[in-house]
């Protein structure tokens, strides 16, 4: 069994959000990056998971990114990655990540690629479908979770109101969300482990790219909050219905 | 510029989303000179002519048995021969759970710029650009499409449905549709009565109730304005209530129109994921929650002594109304 863990660099929860270069770059300067956490705390630890009941699998982990995306590699390598792939260009629309993605994938033949549900920075939920086209795989997106048997796959989907369980023959494309597995912080044998594994860096094959982020901006500030005495609770409702009528 | 948007339903009836995502596509085709027609894929029992009030004029229907199951790829293949019949230059999806499977297919199939979570409709006085949020919520990005076909999926409560009134000729549309490989074996549906994603409003409940069993009032004031239920990270981990009803950066993102927080205390990864309601009311008991900042309406007091007298508040209102 091979899978292929999609790794993503976003900046951490916390980042204060603010932009440069006439608001058409993210200001990074001090911004703290991690993995991607749908990628890290779903994709990355069920594929581990998957490795602890079969031995004979590996995970193999691709990014879309300079030399600054290594050390979130690194840990997800730490994690439990067997060898990770970055394909060396700054990636700016999600065509142009699946469309590189899916270059390294078809060489290495994968039974199952794992991506996040989305990344915290875009949200844009996007590569994983387009990286099963680009591939012609099955896709399950927005997974709770995942099990296999020989080469088939039951996954879990959320669907509007409740969830799906579909059976899938791989090989498969899965994005993952919460539910899928628990967190996992990497222990020290891990990242002893991990400062040894290999890490190719691969140029780019083509950058053609489908859209461009013209300008970011931030939403207006709240005008404060109006406080109600907990003693006077009706006039807080009376207010949802005849001020903010959304009750 | 013809739009084409695609209709999502459940249990025969088109989604509230999809309502949505037509009057998206009707403004827009209206705005760009062209006309706006959908396709509906699969069994409905709903009357497709009733999109025509929403502004569709014409509905492609593919009766076949093998689309009664979300297989993305099956689907990407039928919705691009729709586009290539009608000659749309933009297709509009609801970014709900069939759009996030498709639209990104159809993208790579078509070469078709894809936005995927866009809250406006595009600006065309300079290109095609659409504004969608950023950085969960806390940013947006106006993001310009570079392809002569363009896809936008729209966030599900980002846009208001007008309807007009009107008819919409249905015509069936024969298309080649493969045999589904995804195969359902079972759907469930979630403990509460409302879908978190797509509530006009939602009543959440954090730490502050100190534990699963005293849920029965949040539960209650839910019900009572016909709200979905929903939680934050540190009580779905706790198990008290279902990972699904998780709101939150890393749970499910919301854009209800009132979102009712009860005993969180408002952490930006919370924050995150609640930022786009319309209004936030937020009770907790203590007066430096950080929640208080993003919230529209508030009430420093005991969760167990204000949602009752909520609870009451809102049958009177809802008995005189």
């Amino acid at each position: 069994m091979k899978i292929l863990v999609c790794i993503s660099k976003t900046p951490d929860t916390t980042a204060k959000i603010a932009f440069t270069d006439n608001n058409t770059k993210f200001a990074d300067a001090g911004v703290q990056w991690i993995i991607n956490p749908y990628d890290e705390w779903y994709a990355l630890v069920r594929a581990i998971e998957l490795k602890e009941a079969d031995a004979s699998t590996s995970i193999h982990l691709a990014t879309v990114g300079g030399a600054d995306a290594e050390p979130i590699i690194r840990k997800a390598l730490a994690l439990g990655g067997d060898e990770a792939i970055r394909i060396n260009v700054d990636p700016s629309d999600s065509y142009q990540v699946a469309a590189q993605i899916a270059e390294v994938a078809k060489q290495g033949n994968y039974d199952l690629v794992l991506t996040g549900k989305e990344t915290i920075d875009f949200n844009n939920g996007s590569v994983g479908g387009m990286l099963a086209e680009f591939l012609d795989m099955p896709y399950v997106a927005q997974a709770t979770s995942l099990q296999l048997a020989g080469t088939t796959a039951t996954v879990k989907r959320e669907i509007e109101g409740g969830e799906e369980t579909v059976e899938v023959a791989l090989p498969l494309v899965v994005s993952c969300q919460k539910g899928m597995a628990e967190a996992r912080i990497p222990n020290m044998r891990g990242i002893m482990a991990a400062r040894t594994k290999p890490l190719k860096v691969v140029e780019a094959s083509g950058n053609e790219t489908l859209t461009n982020v013209a300008e970011f901006g931030l939403p207006p500030a709240k005008a404060g909050v109006k406080l109600v005495s907990p003693d006077n609770v009706d006039e807080l409702i009376r207010l949802l219905h005849e001020e903010a009528r959304v009750i | 510029m013809n739009v084409l948007v695609f209709i999502d339903h459940v249990d025969g009836h088109i989604k509230k989303a999809s309502l949505e995502a037509a009057s998206y596509g009707a403004q827009l085709a209206q705005k760009a000179g062209g006309t706006a027609e959908a396709i509906a894929l699969g069994n409905l029992t709903e009357d497709l002519a009733t999109l025509g009030k929403y502004g569709i004029q014409k509905v492609h229907q593919v009766k076949n048995d093998a689309l009664n199951t979300i297989d993305a790829q099956v689907y990407t293949k039928v919705i691009e021969q729709a586009v290539q019949q009608t000659g749309a230059k933009v297709v509009v999806f609801s970014n709900n759970s069939t759009g996030k499977l498709v639209a990104p297919r159809l993208s790579v199939r078509l070469k078709a710029g894809l936005v995927a979570g866009a809250v406006a409709l595009p600006d065309t006085t300079n290109g095609f650009v659409v504004r969608k949020n950023v950085f969960s919520g806390k940013a947006f990005a106006n993001v310009s499409i570079n392809t002569d076909i363009k896809i936008i999926s729209l966030n599900v409560n980002a846009f208001t449905i007008s309807a007009t009134g009107g008819t919409a000729e249905v015509v069936p549309f024969n298309a080649t549709v493969d045999a589904p490989k995804v195969k359902v074996i079972d759907t469930t549906k979630a403990s509460g009565k409302v879908s978190l994603t797509e509530a006009d409003i939602v009543v959440s409940a954090g730490r502050g109730l100190k534990g699963p069993e005293n849920w029965k009032m949040v539960e209650d004031l839910a019900d009572s304005l016909g709200a979905a239920l929903a939680c934050s990270r540190p009580v779905a981990d706790a198990h008290w209530r279902p990972h699904n009803e998780h709101v939150g950066q890393t749970g499910v993102a919301i854009a209800p129109n009132l979102y009712i927080a009860i005993g969180i205390s408002g952490a930006i990864q919370h924050l995150a994921g609640v930022n786009r309601s319309k209004v936030i009311v937020v009770v907790n008991k203590d007066p430096e929650a950080p929640f208080f900042k993003a919230a529209d309406y508030g009430i420093v007091g005991d969760a167990f002594e204000v949602v009752p007298k909520m609870l009451e508040a809102v049958k009177k209102v809802k008995a005189s109304s």
